[in-house]
């Protein structure tokens, strides 16, 4: 925990922690995309076509 | 040529094996938080220790991970309506005083030579107290009392505030009184002393303060599980955020360690959170015991090697840190799907 530890203005340090917050945010919505695109799909992979054969 | 656009880039500065290999263990890492709802930074610092990156680099992009690991998490608890910014910010302010205050106190205790002895009878104290306070509410109640993640899906409207949350609530009401997600009244005088406190317990202590957060959110201002857990996760994007910002200023976090990590993890995370929903935690947490076992003895293998000059130990310590983890992951993938095919099939022959 850093307390009242106040950090000074680092631009590059800025952009690094600002960089890895935008990765989070896009690997979260996207992720999210593709889970309901390809969701259903991989579900039936996994679990063998036996409904599809039916 | 991936090569050359990955090294000649500038920005990642990791080869494509070590990529490869950092996305794999976040996967593997994101499948074990998804499904405990916890267990990530403490084996990504040990593997990045052993894999010989600096402390600084070790810790800091450890940190980090765990930063951008809480966002994602922020974002998934914010969907569902389980995050309190209110009363993170008021938690936020008041722990930041009281972690001050904590280590103020820290040092002036250091200089009367009595600081040893009053931390670790504060550390009995509390660990035993809190453990207490859990157990007994799982008794007393249907057994899902703790804290843990599976009550995040919970919802709020079945949440029952426990007796010591109602009591406060009804004694203390000095205004401001603020209304809290899962339609919780309470003095903001409360959430304050409760930040204040766990926040200089957090200072004295020197720990990350999520153990002592939790319960006390949950025990003693009477926020639903699930909004605990949620707002607590918000907490951990600021103070991770921050430490990763000042481990940042000193070189400390490596991006081509963080970015491939949390391209893993957060798919890893979704695996295991859906896993959830299919296979019985309980039975693959003995799994979760051992692996950290495991865990602890690779470290001190590692360790011995190093100290030795052993490149097959150091070698040894990695393979165990990783593989344990991987067993544990590739348990919980196959129970769920082996669960998911079962009842799919226990569902075509009853409607046969």
């Amino acid at each position: 925990m850093a307390g009242l530890a106040v950090p000074t203005w680092d631009p590059e340090t800025a952009v690094l922690i600002g960089t890895i917050l935008l990765e989070a945010i896009v690997l979260y919505v996207g992720y999210g995309g593709l889970e309901r695109l390809l969701g259903p799909y991989l579900m039936k992979l996994l679990l063998g076509g036996e409904s599809d054969a039916r | 040529m991936l090569g050359s656009v990955l090294e000649g880039g500038g920005v990642l500065g990791t080869s494509p094996e070590m990529l490869a290999l950092f996305v794999g263990f976040g996967l593997v890492v994101g499948v074990l938080f998804g499904f405990f709802g916890m267990g990530g930074s403490f084996l990504v610092t040990p593997a990045l220790l052993m894999l010989e990156y600096p402390a600084p680099v070790a810790v800091g992009s450890g940190m980090a991970f765990v930063f951008g690991t809480a966002v994602i998490a922020t974002l998934k608890h914010h969907d569902l309506g389980q995050v309190d910014y209110k009363l993170g910010v008021i938690m936020i302010t008041g722990t930041t005083i009281g972690i001050e205050a904590g280590r103020t106190t820290v040092y002036y205790l250091e200089s009367l030579g009595l600081a040893g002895g009053i931390i670790s009878v504060a550390y009995v104290v509390l660990l035993g107290g809190v453990g207490a306070m859990v157990t007994r509410d799982a008794l007393d109640g249907d057994g899902d009392g703790g804290v843990d993640h599976e009550a995040a899906d919970q919802d709020l409207s079945e949440y029952e505030i426990p007796e010591i949350a109602k009591t406060i609530q009804e004694t203390v009401r000095i205004p401001p009184m603020v209304t809290l997600r899962g339609d919780v009244r309470v003095s903001a005088w409360v959430i304050t002393a409760v930040a204040f406190a766990t926040g200089l317990l957090s200072g004295f202590l020197g720990v990350g303060g999520g153990f002592i957060r939790m319960p006390a959110m949950i025990y003693a201002i009477g926020v639903p599980v699930p909004v605990a857990v949620g707002t607590d996760l918000f907490e951990i994007v600021f103070s991770g955020g921050l430490g990763s910002y000042l481990y940042g200023q000193g070189g400390g976090v490596d991006l081509g360690i963080v970015a491939p990590l949390l391209f893993g993890s957060a798919l890893g995370a979704r695996i295991g959170s859906a896993a959830t929903a299919v296979v019985d935690a309980d039975g693959i947490k003995i799994y979760f015991g051992g692996m950290l076992l495991i865990g602890a003895i690779a470290v001190g293998i590692g360790e011995v090697g190093s100290y030795l000059g052993s490149p097959t130990l150091e070698l040894l310590g990695l393979v165990l840190v990783i593989g344990a983890a991987v067993v544990v992951a590739l348990a919980i993938v196959y129970t769920t799907v082996s669960s998911l095919r079962e009842t799919r099939r226990q569902g075509t022959t009853a409607a046969d």
